[in-house]
């Protein structure tokens, strides 16, 4: 049997949920700067499930899709250590400001022009908008059915496949046919760490962009070594519209944002004896808070 | 001005509270709109369905009933209400952000091409100028969420496609009857002309649904223990205190991750939102995923260690010292204080 055409959409995120003190401003808001850029954790879920299918179905590759700003080809090395066969990054000035939907459409676009492919494996959710909305959006785009919160795939095969899938109350089994889209919850297995073999050999794997920016001769090393190209897609590469893309391309605008600031209240301090929280207890019980 | 819609799910045979929270919140907005309040169920027996949903203000109750219905599944779910959606319009629709409505509502809202904003804390009306195409919208629903790990809160608007969509967490918002006797329309909704073969290419093959068990958004005293708690020993003297005050027990996520707690226990981004009269933080240290459960909470008491906890900046009460000697004195408080 040949293989399975599977393709990871990765996401570069600031890592929002580890917000030290550097990362705070003096007003007690968070400076999104300042926060490292890393592989988005369920997306590292989704590459695992990718990777256990590509064991299982032998001749099946794994594709990393990212869209972002060159920097995000980091997410694509990353997927190469880890053992994906290549990768795309989806790059283009009039992606910014994209929402939801509009970014499902420059990945539903960008995937059709990569070619025939079997299963699309996303993270549940990003951690920096938060949403959840990008793969069921993407699958829709393709026509494609979809099994979100995936935990396991429990069975596979170049027609089929069968998830266990994780509810708020509960599981779920459920089977289908490919191709689908599937978006996995951190609830599954963790991802394998990088293989030294991998790593060695895709050290070098660049965008042209970076190669240009570093003064390096692309042309002849991606002439010896082709599989060190990470290919970029632009707008017109994968034939979008950019009227469907960016700000113009999205119905969701952002009104305004307002960062959190941690702000104290008038606190009162009770005395840890008997008598202070006796005293806490009776204010309760006279202001009706217990009765 | 068209409808404001909620998309209704359904729970052990009834309507599930966060759709009753939307309703209540939904019936408001139609309200200010002055527009109708209308409501669809789609499953297998809606037999009287419709009389949970009229008390809360519904005009109009869409019921979508079919054998292949009685479990949730993305395809035909989202033929059925994007056909309704083409034909009734909504100004505005509303679904939970449980896992069916986060499965559902992105699949609608791309069908649509009508912009979706999850997980809203808050929904208001509101104007709006755009300077650039020189245009104003007198009435736009105002979606605010918090956004980048909690970290910032932003209000987002759809000027010009509609239904505005948004999801809304279990417990964010109040549910309320308007009128027991409130009386709208049922309308059934033929199945047949939306659903396909194809919307059933994926089956499923086992569930197993827990029973909901813990009760925490309806529960005005709430007594949380966190990794503080060092032991699920000590986590019984939460249950101890609950027993008295007559509330439930919650958790952190980190006492979750501990064995502490079940999961259902938990409150925070993560887990459920809460908004009791009360909230006893015992061994929390306050991370903002957690305070983002609880921090509507109308009084806030912390039980801690450390003086410096961030608990303690949003409490109205702190207590400094140790779990274990300071809630059996509640205990022993209430009890000398109450017959
Ligand atoms: C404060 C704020 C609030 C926002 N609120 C909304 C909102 O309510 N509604 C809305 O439509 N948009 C919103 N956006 C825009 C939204 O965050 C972006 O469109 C974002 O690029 C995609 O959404 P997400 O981060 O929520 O991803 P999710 O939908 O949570 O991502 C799910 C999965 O999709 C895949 N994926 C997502 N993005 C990419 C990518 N760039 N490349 C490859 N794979 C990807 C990954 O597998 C990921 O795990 C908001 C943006 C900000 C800054
Ligand atoms: C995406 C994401 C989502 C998350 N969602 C949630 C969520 O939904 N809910 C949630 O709670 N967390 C959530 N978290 C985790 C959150 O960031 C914190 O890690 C967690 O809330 C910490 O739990 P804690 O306060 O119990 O533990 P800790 O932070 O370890 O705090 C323990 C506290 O107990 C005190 N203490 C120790 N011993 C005693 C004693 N004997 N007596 C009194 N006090 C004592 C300590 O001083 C300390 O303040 C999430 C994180 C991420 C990244």
């Amino acid at each position: 049997m040949s293989g399975l055409k599977i393709i990871v959409l990765a996401k570069q995120v600031p890592d929002t949920r580890n917000v030290g003190k550097d990362a705070m401003k003096a007003d007690g808001t968070v400076n999104r700067g300042a926060l490292p850029a890393i592989f988005n954790p369920e997306d590292l879920n989704a590459l695992e499930q990718a990777l256990r299918i590509k064991d299982r179905v032998a001749g099946s590759t794994v594709t990393v899709l990212t869209m972002g700003p060159g920097r995000a080809a980091e997410v694509i090395r990353e997927g190469l250590y880890r053992g994906a066969d290549n990768g795309y990054l989806l790059t283009d000035r009039a992606f910014a400001g994209s929402d939801t939907l509009a970014t499902s459409y420059a990945i539903s676009k960008a995937i059709e022009k990569t070619g025939p492919y079997d299963i699309i494996v996303a993270g549940r959710q990003a951690i920096d908008g938060d949403t959840a909305q990008v793969g069921p959006q993407v699958a829709e785009k393709l026509n494609l059915p979809q099994i979100t919160y995936t935990e396991e795939v429990l069975e596979i095969s170049k027609k089929k496949i069968k998830i266990r899938r994780r509810l708020e109350r509960g599981v779920e089994e459920v089977s289908g046919k490919l191709p689908c889209v599937i978006t996995v919850n951190a609830s599954a297995p963790e991802c394998r760490p990088r293989h030294a073999k991998q790593t060695m050999k895709f050290k070098h794997a660049k965008t042209v962009t970076e190669l240009q920016a570093a003064n390096e001769d692309y042309i002849t090393l991606f002439e010896n070594k082709p599989y060190l190209q990470i290919e970029e897609l632009s707008v017109k590469d994968v034939g979008a519209d950019v009227e469907l893309l960016g700000l113009s391309g999205s119905p969701t605008k952002v009104k305004g944002i307002e960062n959190v600031v941690l702000e104290a209240k008038e606190s009162r301090k009770v005395e840890n004896t008997d008598a202070g929280i006796e005293e806490m207890i009776k204010e309760l019980i006279e202001n009706h808070t217990i009765g | 001005m068209n409808s404001v819609f909620v998309i209704c799910e359904i729970e052990e045979g009834k309507v599930a509270d966060v759709s009753l929270e939307l309703l209540t919140k939904g019936r408001q907005l139609a309200n200010q709109l002055k527009t109708k309040l209308e409501a669809v169920v789609i499953g297998k027996d809606l037999k009287d369905i419709e009389n949970q949903i009229f008390p809360y203000g519904t005009d109009v109750v869409y019921k979508a009933e079919d054998k292949r219905l009685e479990h949730y599944l993305t395809l035909p779910y989202t033929s059925i209400i994007t056909d309704l959606f083409k034909e009734t319009k909504p100004e505005i629709a509303l679904l939970g952000a449980t896992s069916q409505g986060r499965d559902l509502g992105p699949r609608v809202s791309s069908k649509l091409k009508s912009g979706l904003t999850a997980d809203c804390t808050s929904l208001e009306i509101g104007p709006h100028e755009d300077k650039k195409a020189g245009k104003t919208y007198e009435q736009l629903l105002y979606q605010i969420r918090p956004a980048f790990g909690g970290n910032i809160i932003a209000t987002i608007i759809n000027p010009e496609h509609r239904p505005q969509m948004a999801t809304v967490r279990e417990g964010v918002m109040k549910k309320e009857i308007v009128d027991t006797a409130y009386k709208g329309e049922v309308k059934n909704i033929d199945v047949s002309k939306s659903l396909k073969d194809e919307d059933f290419v994926i089956s499923i093959v086992e569930r197993h649904m827990e029973k909901r068990k813990v009760n925490l958004t309806g529960s005005q005293v709430i007594i949380a223990g966190g990794y503080g708690m060092g032991s699920p020993e000590n986590f019984n003297l939460l249950y101890d205190l609950a027993e008295v005050l007559g509330g439930e027990v919650a958790a952190s996520r980190a006492a979750v991750d501990a064995g502490f707690a079940d999961h259902a226990r938990q409150v925070g981004q993560t887990g459920v939102t809460v908004r009791p009269k009360i909230y006893i933080a015992c061994g929390i240290s306050g991370q903002i995923q957690h305070r983002a459960g609880m921090e509507n909470s109308s009084m806030i008491i912390a039980v801690n260690t450390d003086e410096n906890a961030p608990i303690n900046q949003i409490a109205d009460y702190v207590i400094n010292g140790d779990v274990a000697e300071i809630i059996p004195r509640m205990i022993k408080a209430y009890k000398k204080n109450t017959k």
